[in-house]
């Protein structure tokens, strides 16, 4: 378009301004003096083309399936395959959650999710002290491989993916999957999955770490050189923004963060002598789906961009696969509210629809109860009947980014990915990552954010339905999920049983290889698949880790 | 003489990390004019008892979301109660159920916050229920 054309449409927009919108304002002010999304982003009354150029569109935005990846990562979007419908789930013993996967397969989900409790996440079994009273609660619990079978048993693992959230003890827990799988005669090779395994975002925001920052980098180059190697279906790290959200960051801080974490993964396994095209394909990501419908969706798309773009210009990657980005999305736990919790439906619903206009390749839908307890059955299956509706109802599906060139959407995106790499160069200056979590620097950045949100709920400045107005004194009465009473000590005669029927003077030596391979510098995948197979414990292995690198403790910071 | 101030611990029990809700309540009642020590993640009910003793605190403030506050929460209370801290004002945030919350008061837990609680009904409720000498 030539400069002419843009004088011709910057006038229109002029006279629009002093005629049509003047007179409207004039007959009735905006409902504001500010609009912002959930992020406390400003956002312009109106969007409106700043480029004229197919240069510019080639650049930043492109075709499908092709680099930069700004609208998705498949050249056909959802029309050949939908997203998996993964929900997590998992809850008191090995049994109660092998039968609450059986039952989410047979409604027809296409993936399956583990969620192990507090213990397993620490690193303890179930009969530890520090365990007192978690069991279950939030997850299943493992603390051996023969738990490990009865969770799996009966489980197609060869045809469903299994993805698993557990990160400081994602080395243990990973090799006793593999280990059924073994023993269940499936090729290494066939197993197709996720580890979470993301330990950096937990010193940033869950703080579900054990270990130093340093030690803790070398199990998870450990397990990206093993999996490189052994499993290359597996994804062996999910880097997680999800964790950085629901602690209270901003969608930019969330983008920014998470990425600088993928950042440093790809450095330390480079540095460790792998090719990056050997690895780069099977790491994944794993973003969180807010209330901000369009900032969601930018987010998204300016997460593809920015990292086809470190892959190929910072890395020199030269194999498409380790630029694209894939992955996968749960909705925000944090937006449900306990308050009138029916109404948690249709705000899964609408961050559930933003995550498949951003594109993403799996999903988990929360349940309308979890600010309340553990999710019942029944909202379970209406948290994957709202994946399904979008899925075959609303049409969403059926062409690539739909929002695509949509004035706003772009220009958030390039919103976005511009605050993502003022970040980028923020933790550079502090040295890198590593400085900068023990500076405490994202933990400030997240805890402002929180505060600030729940200061602009407080004042009514934002309006949570249910919380701060439309509330009623009625209560709703929804069904709590019970646990098995006697789960606790189903579990713990479990393990007392397999303490004493294994050959514990090999467990013994596989424990003296470990603390060796820990010491050292070798991988210690192998020695940890052999201690898991003699049925060492999770707490017996995590234990000679905890003795060689020490246990972390963060400056608090409020 | 100007009046003391409220001191308060702010603590986290059990192993959850989750620690959004307690850094938010921590700040809103420093915002609020009261002193508050923050005692960072994964503490034991021993830990908190100690801390409250040697910080000599008004209040205890307990957050906890994985679920294990049935087994934890009462223990505190208990040893607070032991330690001759009796008068000490308990309160606790997280994710209860309503079931739940009529046991936990009945084995000394002052209030319970639900989510989406405002911030300044937690300052009221302490500053109504503290008496400074």
């Amino acid at each position: 378009m030539s400069n002419d054309d843009i004088s011709r449409f910057e006038k229109s927009k002029k006279e629009w301004e002093e005629t049509t919108l003047k007179k409207t304002l004039s007959a009735r002010p905006e409902r504001a003096e500010k609009f912002i999304t959930t992020s406390s982003r400003p956002i312009k009354r109106l969007y409106t083309p700043t480029s004229f150029s197919p240069d510019d569109y080639l650049k930043k935005e492109g075709f499908p399936g092709q680099y930069p990846y700004t609208r998705g990562v498949h050249a056909t979007g959802y029309r050949g395959k939908l997203w998996t419908m993964r929900m997590f789930a998992g809850f008191g013993t090995a049994e109660e959650t092998n039968q609450r996967f059986k039952y989410l397969l047979e409604q027809g989900q296409t993936g399956l999710s583990i969620a192990f409790d507090m213990p397993t996440l620490y690193g303890y079994d179930t009969d530890a002290p520090q365990a007192l009273g978690e069991f279950g609660k939030c997850g299943v619990a493992i603390s051996s491989m023969r738990d490990m079978e009865v969770l799996l048993d009966g489980l197609p693992l060869d045809k469903v993916s299994t993805s698993m959230t557990i990160n400081s003890p994602a080395a243990v827990i990973w090799a006793m999957f593999i280990a059924v799988a073994d023993k269940r005669g499936i090729a290494r090779k066939k197993l197709a999955g996720t580890i979470q395994n993301d330990i950096l975002k937990e010193y940033i925001a869950q703080k579900e770490y054990i270990f130093p920052p340093k030690p803790s980098m070398r199990l998870v180059t450990d397990t990206i050189e093993f999996g490189t190697e052994h499993l290359p279906l597996w994804n062996t790290i999910s880097i997680s923004g999800y964790h950085i959200r629901e602690a209270g960051s901003t969608a930019a801080q969330e983008l920014a963060f998470t990425l600088g974490d993928g950042i440093e993964y790809v450095k330390w396994a480079i540095e460790r002598g792998l090719d990056v095209d050997a690895f780069a394909p099977r790491l994944s990501f794993f973003f969180n789906a807010h209330n901000d419908f369009f900032e969601e969706i930018a987010k998204y798309r300016a997460a593809r961009r920015i990292w086809a773009k470190v892959m190929r210009e910072q890395f020199g990657a030269k194999n498409p696969r380790s630029w694209l980005m894939r992955f996968h999305t749960q909705t925000a736990g944090a937006s449900l509210t306990a308050q009138q919790p029916e109404n948690n439906i249709a705000r899964v619903a609408i961050q559930a629809l933003a995550a498949v206009l951003g594109g993403t390749q799996s999903l988990h839908t929360n349940s309308m109860d979890e600010a309340l307890a553990l999710p019942s059955e029944m909202a379970v299956r209406v948290a994957l009947r709202t994946q399904q509706i979008i899925a075959h109802e609303s049409g969403v599906a059926n062409t690539v980014d739909p929002l695509g060139g949509s004035y706003f959407v772009e220009q958030l995106t390039d919103e976005m990915e511009a605050e993502a790499w003022d970040y980028f160069e923020k933790v550079e200056a502090l040295g890198g990552v590593l400085p900068a979590i023990e500076a405490g620097f994202f933990q400030q950045e997240i805890a402002d954010a929180a505060y600030r949100y729940q200061h602009e709920i407080d004042t009514r400045q934002r309006i949570v339905v249910g919380v701060n107005e439309y509330d009623t004194e009625e209560q709703l009465q929804i069904p709590i999920l019970e646990m098995d009473p006697q789960g606790y000590e189903v579990q713990v005669a479990r393990l007392n049983e397999v303490r004493r029927t294994r050959d514990n003077r090999a467990v013994k030596s596989r424990l003296a290889d470990l603390r060796a391979a820990a010491k050292g510098n070798k991988n210690t995948m192998p020695v940890i698949l052999d201690a898991v197979k003699e049925y060492a414990t999770l707490q017996e292995i995590m234990d000679v880790f905890r003795d060689v690198f020490g246990e972390y403790q963060e400056q608090a910071i409020i | 003489m100007p009046e003391r101030k409220i001191r308060v611990l702010v603590a986290k029990p059990g192993l959850d990390g989750h620690d959004r809700g307690a850094k938010v309540v921590a700040r809103a009642l420093r915002d609020a004019g009261m002193e508050v020590i923050y005692t960072g993640l994964r503490q034991t009910p021993e830990m908190i008892v100690e801390s409250a003793l040697q910080e000599d605190v008004d209040v205890v403030g307990l957050s906890i979301l994985s679920g294990a506050h049935m087994a934890l929460l009462p223990i505190i209370a208990q040893r607070l109660k032991e330690a001759d801290m009796e008068h000490v004002l308990i309160v606790a945030g997280g994710i209860i159920p309503d079931e739940d919350i009529e046991k936990l008061k009945e084995a000394g837990i002052d209030a319970v916050f639900n989510p989406g609680t405002p911030t300044q009904e937690i300052v009221d409720f302490i500053t109504s229920h503290v008496t400074l000498d």
